[in-house]
């Protein structure tokens, strides 16, 4: 099983010194969540878990851990985001060592939430079912009904670069063939959109979660922090708060292994996803690069083709 | 009457060796332009981060120009051919979110196109009077809420 084999490597790992530490998931202290644990200890090797609620990006912690040697668990969209990092030359020193586990999709726990009434005191998983159990009830559910729609989509689940695989690849195809959100969002009238937009993003209350959880978010400095030059206000006015998802969004530009940490981060429930799928393809579709595919060569806005779209231009 | 009198205010980021000395030009030269633009000038059109434009539209103006050298003819050798890519993702997003692409504009004047530089502040120009004021996450105030109250009284 892919939970007992995550032990024994992290723990052969920790015995020989060949990391400093493992970062992994525990066990939640609420239902429906796992929690990033830090391992330093070979004994310790058997907090670590794997189920569908190891939905957090763990590269994120690489920047805090950057004077470590560092064993991380990464599903397909965090190796994406490690070899992206990689791209940036965020590695110099201390390249992480990739335990990869070919990811089985992530339950939504908003979704799962919803699907019963009552407050979930228990939720186990048993194959492809979840049990959650409540005061006076108990409901089976259908995993693969309540799935994230970033893991609907993703296409790669197998982690690119592991140093270790702990299970065979598994198949490359997504359920839902489009992001729904997007094509949805797409098919409005710009007046429309923008109209969504801004009121998707009227709901933010700054608290930036959705910053925090990116693994790609690491400047020293975001331009929300800066107050020389200050380019955005404190507060929550409609226009700043557009102003800041339009920028967190296009710094994501061609860097977004679309893991949806943002999203699940938020805890206004703001769709976030939308953006930076769009982001993807338009990176995809202009300069043919997609995120943490290629481990070499420069990001896609560090380097240039002469032969590059131009119409646009006067 | 409003609507009559009102005329866009549009930024234009122009690049050290190429677009400025082309608006220089165009000047010296006594080519007439729409006096809409306010110049930026800026070392290069790869200067350009994105955040400048947004920047700009959202402290209240209708629509901005970036304008770099000829590719190929950049100070820096690679300068404009980054800017371009950038422009590029920068526009389709705009676009995506519901702002109109014509309110941000990119163009290639070299020294020596003052009367080019003219024809696309021109152009420039008609379009962002077409689409009118820019209002969608324009700051009711550059200074916050005080004079906003203000505005609304």
């Amino acid at each position: 099983m892919i939970q007992q084999k995550l032990r024994e490597i992290a723990k052969e790992l920790l015995m020989k010194k060949e990391v400093d530490l493992i970062i992994g998931f525990g066990e939640g202290t609420l239902p429906l969540r796992a929690t990033p644990i830090f391992v330093r200890d070979p004994e310790e090797a058997e907090r670590i878990i794997w189920n569908s609620f190891c939905e957090n990006n763990l590269a994120t912690y690489l920047h805090k851990f950057d004077r470590f040697k560092v064993g991380l668990i990464v599903k397909g969209c965090d190796a994406r985001s490690v070899v992206a990092l990689n791209l940036e030359k965020r590695f110099k020193n201390n390249p992480p060592f990739l335990i990869g586990v070919p990811c089985q999709r992530m339950v939504d726990r908003r979704k799962v939430k919803k699907a019963v009434k009552g407050e979930i005191l228990k939720a186990l998983e048993e194959d492809d079912r979840i049990i959650v159990e409540g005061e006076g009830f108990r409901v089976i559910l259908k995993r693969d009904d309540f799935l994230y729609t970033s893991c609907q989509v993703c296409t790669h689940r197998t982690p690119v670069q592991a140093n270790v695989l702990v299970d065979q690849p598994v198949e490359e195809l997504p359920l839902v063939e489009s992001h729904p959100d997007m094509d949805q969002f797409e098919s409005k009238s710009l007046e429309e959109r923008w109209k969504f937009f801004e009121n998707e993003a009227s709901r933010c209350i700054r608290c930036y979660a959705c910053r925090e959880a990116c693994p790609m978010c690491y400047c020293r400095e975001c331009f929300v922090d800066s107050s020389r030059p200050k380019w955005i206000e404190k507060g929550l006015s409609p226009s700043d708060l557009t102003f800041y998802h339009m920028v967190r969004a296009y710094h994501q530009s061609g860097r977004c292994s679309g893991c949806g940490s943002c999203e699940r981060a938020c805890p206004m429930e703001i769709r976030l996803n939308y953006l930076t799928q769009k982001l993807n393809r338009d990176a995809k579709e202009l300069f043919g690069f997609e995120v943490g595919i290629n481990p070499d060569g420069p990001p896609p806005l560090s380097t240039f083709e002469t032969e590059d779209k131009q119409d646009f231009i006067k | 009457m409003m609507e009559k009198s009102w005329e866009p205010k549009i930024l234009a980021f122009l690049c050290n060796w190429c677009s400025y000395a082309g608006a220089d030009l165009a000047g010296t030269s006594r080519i007439q332009y729409p006096s809409n633009i306010r110049v930026i000038r800026v070392p290069c059109s790869g200067r350009i981060n994105p955040l400048f434009i947004l920047k700009a539209l959202q402290s209240g103006v209708d629509g901005v120009l970036v304008s770099g050298c000829h590719p190929g003819d950049c100070h820096y050798l690679s300068g404009n051919y980054i800017g371009r890519r950038k422009s590029a993702t920068l526009k389709c997003f705009l676009e995506f979110l519901g702002i109109e692409g014509g309110r941000v504009q990119f163009s290639w004047v070299s020294a020596a196109e003052g009367v080019k530089f003219s024809r696309v502040v021109q152009e420039v120009t008609e379009e962002v009077k077409k689409l009118g004021p820019l209002k969608k996450f324009k700051k009711s105030s550059w200074f916050g809420v005080q004079s906003s109250e203000k505005e609304n009284e």
